[in-house]
């Protein structure tokens, strides 16, 4: 069995964060980066399949030098090989690109099968993976919170709004998006992370994988009004009430 | 422009998200028609056509069907812009069908500031204005952020559509959620306990509220270390860090541990008889009131919406 985990990397999501010079991407100074948490339970699924089926697993990362701190983890956690797509404006590519990419990698492979995180968690647009998998002509499966391989065939549970999930099985080979929770990640062992330095990771021109145009553009990052002074309410319970109901009303979707 | 709404139907039930559809259609001041798979018993108040696919014969969840079910009424509709919600089922057809028709996705859409579609980035921290460069587009919204001005009206001129296309998923039925695991990283709205609520039996007052705003309850440090409550419901650096788009603190005076794993939240409300506490300084309401009186109160009032 072949397998592919495609990663990204992504900020801290706690980081402060600041318009970047070109006003179409947030500041890539001073942040703390880490591998994109959806894709953290991408690479531990595809892991315990490799353990238990023997595939060989391929860890894809596109962009700018640093992401290979990330791939390292991917490996340490147990992924065979890392192919890094090299690319410093993999921020400004739209998701029809960055899939367009992994599709153009995976044509020849023959991967049994592909693992994405559902979305990222600073574009967070959930098209790659679809994407990719409409590209390379393979059926997809999103938002997954189960997995199991069986008899040449996937058995997955989806996640849908308000608890409930959707039971779906998918012959191979097949692309599926995970979601939180799907599994418990690992944290890779100091003996792994040694082994992982030994591990091929080898780079890969963008040039040499894009073949598309860009299909939209970013045209401004901002950001969003700011939270109005905390305001403090005080009277009659009955008619406190009211008054909230109506600022969530004002304020949030909830009641919508 | 033309507009192409796409409803969704689940467990037998049309959903109820079709009206955000029809919201953005209004602000557009755009020209639309609906695509559902779904049955003729249970269509959405829409003056309008809507393409109407049998869902006994193709499946609540069946995306490459849907797909092309979709794809003919696009053509029929001569759309220009597909959209839809940004939820499970949208966010899983969206870009099947953005990919067949050459057209640009933009995902998650809050607004549209000079005709360009505006939408979130890290968490909503940040937000981008996007310029699709094809002829047609596909937009999926953020639930909740378009709202109908008025209510939904009119009868739908029905247009039957159907597909021979099959798929290779296998759909193996629902699995309804377990009791008692809760993931409270993922709801949308949390109201939590804090050791204002005095009591164990107060939890229900809390879970109340939280069930009046389809959301779950959660609990501060000392309410679970009391074992009033479930240690996964536990909001805090020790608990879970949650980013709800609505928090309610009740009774919780705000340690910075608390804090730490609520912060993120998009809108905070507290309900405290202490008007100087912590709690006030992240939140975006401070109700002065005795939880234990205002809590069911307002619990009734929403249900009465």
């Amino acid at each position: 069995m072949n397998i592919l985990v495609c990663i990204k990397q992504v900020p801290d999501m706690e980081s402060k964060f600041k318009v970047g010079g070109d006003g179409l991407w947030y500041d890539s100074a001073d942040l703390a980066w880490r591998m994109n948490e959806y894709d953290e339970y991408a690479v531990e699924q595809a892991v315990q399949l490799k353990e238990k089926t023997g595939a060989d697993l391929t860890v894809l990362c596109i962009g700018p030098e640093r992401v290979k701190e990330t791939m390292k983890k991917a490996l340490a956690m147990g992924c065979d090989r890392g192919v890094h797509v090299a690319d410093d404006a993999s921020y400004r590519k739209d998701p029809f690109s960055i899939a367009s990419i992994i599709a153009e990698f995976a044509r020849s492979k023959n991967f049994d099968l592909i693992f994405t995180g559902m979305q990222s968690q600073d574009r967070g647009s959930a098209q790659v993976g679809v994407l990719a998998a409409e590209m390379l002509g393979l059926p997809s499966i999103t938002t997954i919170v189960g997995f199991s391989f069986e008899e040449g065939k996937i058995t997955v549970k989806r996640e849908l709004e308000g608890g409930v999930k959707a039971k779906v099985t998918s012959p191979v080979p097949a692309l599926v998006t995970c979601q939180l929770g799907l599994n418990t990640p690992r944290y890779p062992t100091l003996p792994n992370i040694m082994k992982a330095k030994k591990k091929e990771l080898v780079s890969v021109a963008v040039s040499e994988l894009l073949k598309s145009e860009a299909v939209q553009e970013t045209k401004a990052v901002y950001f969003p009004e700011k939270k109005g002074g905390g305001l403090v309410l005080e009277g009659d319970a009955g008619d406190l009430a009211d008054r909230l109901i109506k600022i969530l009303k004002e304020k949030t979707a909830v009641l919508a | 422009m033309k507009l192409l709404l796409v409803g969704e139907y689940r467990e037998g039930k049309l959903q109820g998200s079709v009206n955000d559809l029809m919201a953005f259609a209004q602000k557009m001041g755009a020209e639309s028609a609906m695509f559902l798979v779904g049955t003729e018993g249970d269509v959405p108040k829409y003056a309008g056509t809507l393409y109407l696919a049998d869902v006994k014969k193709c499946g609540e969840y069946n995306p490459a069907v849907h797909k092309e079910l979709l794809l003919s009424a696009v053509a029929q509709a001569k759309a220009d812009m597909v959209v839809f919600s940004h939820s499970s089922y949208g966010w899983d057809l969206a870009p099947r069908v953005a990919y067949a028709l050459k057209a640009s996705q933009v995902s998650e859409v809050v607004d549209v500031v000079d005709g360009m579609p505006v939408a979130p980035v890290c968490n909503s921290k940040l937000r981008r204005t996007v310029q699709p460069k094809t002829a047609v587009t596909v937009l999926t919204l953020q639930g909740g952020a378009f709202n109908l001005d008025g209510e939904p009206s009119g009868t739908p001129v029905i247009e039957k559509i159907e597909t021979a296309a099959a798929s290779a998923l296998v759909f193996g039925g629902y699995e309804q959620a377990e009791q008692g695991g809760v993931d409270l990283a993922k709801a949308q709205v949390i109201v939590s306990a804090g050791r204002g609520i005095g009591k164990p039996e107060n939890i229900a007052i809390i879970a109340g509220l939280a069930k009046a705003l389809k959301g779950e309850y959660g609990a501060s440090r000392p309410v679970v270390d009391a074992e009033w409550a479930d240690h996964n419901r536990q909001v805090g650096t020790t608990g879970q860090t949650v980013s709800p788009k609505l928090y309610v603190a009740c009774g919780i005076s705000g340690a910075i541990q608390h804090l730490a794993g609520m912060k993120k939240s998009e809108f905070v409300v507290a309900i405290n008889t202490d008007k100087d506490a912590p709690i006030g300084e992240v939140a975006d309401v401070l109700v002065v009131a005795d939880l234990k009186v205002f809590v069911p109160l307002l619990t009734d009032k929403i249900n009465a919406l």
